[in-house]
């Protein structure tokens, strides 16, 4: 795993065209960023690759299958080795963190309770909580949820992971700590990312290839570099705005706490 | 004119909440296909059930108390006078009995349990799915109807019986003190009356409508939580409109049964 092959996505919500017939394939091992503005359907993307929504046309393959025509036994065989970290962490309020990290563990793979101890703890070293491991998530910060969230997306060892915004909300420190994290992943498991953010200094960490999404088409696709010195009145005014809010000071409670 | 204006805008506004409550019993309907689809399908969730039927009957106790003793109380408090008219104070045991084992325990019971438990299923539910807990679920494979449906609506539909005959308990207890206080009878005989007075056709479809209680308050939180959208505004109207929904259902279903069983034991 993982090449993903998306060929002609639409997806619309009423008269509102969000995907517009796009096509894009994601080669092994890569870290492919998505950039675009608010309700461009970044995050409709990741959910039509997952199939948490179903789009109105096109095809999306993960390992040569298409996943939008796959029974719900068979796609969830896919679904086992694919990690999604989602913009809230999505962590079970019911359940510890060492509950919410042992949950896709138990239910879907065969390892003994022993095992399942060894790994919840690496992966919590990994994301350097490992002192969270008895608390709720109520107890955690903004940003602790989402290292937590990512500690249960990668404890599955997946072969694919999709981010929805991981770095949003976050501390400039914190937020570089999970890009370089993301890239450690990559290395550690060849691991397909694909990442959906507005993250400048999160996409300089991480990208091995980028999309830049307008209108429900794609406007740029190419390596970062090359993007950032387009001479498309849309992207430089897209990419230096970037910049701009991410030289902006930080609001005082979020340096306090570290995290949101 | 304005007159027209404003009975057209009424009788709009009368469409669209027909037309939303048709929407919602249709939603509903498939909502409870898809329950008896997935209760018996593995893997079963025994241990999730278990713990849902711990934390509900748990947070319903107190309350239920409280309700089925006053109920008893009361009951006795206020037919007494009216039986003494008659010189049919003999009767009052098994009036109270009757009255709490037929409908008043059952359905008194359910309301409270609807108002307690479908809100609570509805918020929980809901907040999961504006959270994205749902989606996290079903994106690592996990069957999220399955687990937070079936299990939810499973304990509820066998713990409101057991909730039941312990109010039903409570209210003869209640009777029996109110009656104690004002004619000092005897434990025994108070007893002895109710036993006789209430036999195999009084008992077993007064607990059987529970379990339809049961169902309707599970299936309706579960189903309103499930489909919840707009965020936090959201969650609020899904806990809300379950609790007034599954009253109504639950009322109306009360109303089905005790015909059905009229037809049946007379």
């Amino acid at each position: 795993m993982s090449e993903v092959v998306i060929k002609n996505l639409s997806k619309s919500f009423d008269d509102n065209v969000v995907l517009d017939g796009i096509s894009l394939k994601i080669n092994e091992g890569e870290n492919f960023v998505v950039f675009g503005r608010s309700g461009t359907g970044k995050s409709v993307l990741l959910k039509c690759i997952v199939r948490l929504m179903e789009p109105d046309a096109g095809e999306i393959l993960i390992e040569s299958q298409n996943v939008l025509t796959l029974s719900i036994n068979k796609l969830n065989e896919i679904r086992k080795h694919i990690g999604f970290l989602f913009q809230g962490a999505a962590l079970y309020d019911s359940m510890s963190v060492r509950e919410n990290l042992a949950f896709p563990l138990i239910r879907n793979f065969n390892f003994s309770s022993k095992e399942i101890d060894i790994k919840i703890k690496n992966v919590l070293e990994k994301v350097s909580l490992l002192e969270a491991i008895d608390k709720m998530p109520a107890e955690l910060s903004g940003g602790m949820k989402k290292r937590i969230g990512l500690a249960r997306t990668i404890i599955t060892e997946p072969r694919l992971i999709l981010y929805d915004e991981p770095t949003t909300g976050l501390d400039p420190i914190t937020s570089k700590e999970i890009s370089q994290l993301i890239v450690e992943l990559q290395k550690d498991l060849n691991t397909t990312s694909i990442i959906v953010t507005h993250d400048l200094i999160c996409a300089k960490i991480i990208a091995s290839h980028a999309v830049v999404l307008k209108d429900g088409k794609i406007r740029y696709e190419g390596n970062l570099d090359s993007l950032t010195s387009q001479d498309d009145p849309f992207l430089k005014d897209f990419f230096s705005n970037d910049i701009i809010s991410e030289s902006t000071p930080i609001r005082s409670g979020e340096v306090k706490d570290g995290s949101n | 004119m304005e007159t027209g204006t404003a009975a057209q805008k009424n009788n709009s506004i009368i469409g669209k909440r027909l037309a939303e409550f048709f929407n919602m019993i249709a939603g509903l309907t498939v909502f409870s296909l898809e329950f008896f689809k997935n209760v018996f399908l593995p893997p079963y969730e025994f241990g999730e059930v278990k713990k849902h039927m711990d934390e509900l009957g748990v947070k319903t106790l107190p309350i239920v108390s409280v309700t089925g003793f006053i109920i008893g109380l009361v009951l006795a408090m206020q037919s007494q006078p009216v039986m003494a008219k008659f010189g049919a104070e003999a009767f009052l045991p098994g009036m109270v009995a009757l009255s709490v084992v037929r409908e008043l325990g059952p359905v008194i019971t359910a309301l409270i349990f609807a108002g307690r438990v479908s809100s609570g299923i509805g918020a929980e539910l809901g907040s999961m799915r504006v959270t994205e807990q749902i989606d996290a679920m079903e994106v690592s494979a996990i069957n999220p109807f399955k687990f937070l449906v079936v299990t939810r609506v499973l304990a509820c539909t066998l713990i409101l019986p057991m909730l039941t005959v312990y109010v039903i308990f409570l209210s003869v207890v209640g009777g029996y003190i109110s009656i104690f206080l004002s004619q000092n009878i005897n434990f025994v005989l108070y007893v002895h009356a109710v036993v006789h007075s209430v036999d195999f056709t009084d008992l077993v479809p007064g607990i059987a409508k529970t379990f339809f209680f049961g169902y309707i308050v599970g299936i309706v939180g579960a189903y309103k939580g499930y489909y919840t959208e707009n965020g936090t505004v959201g969650v609020g109207r899904a806990s809300t409109s379950s609790v007034v929904i599954a009253s109504l259902l639950i009322l109306l279903m009360d109303m089905v049964l005790g015909k059905i069983t009229v037809s049946l034991w007379g």
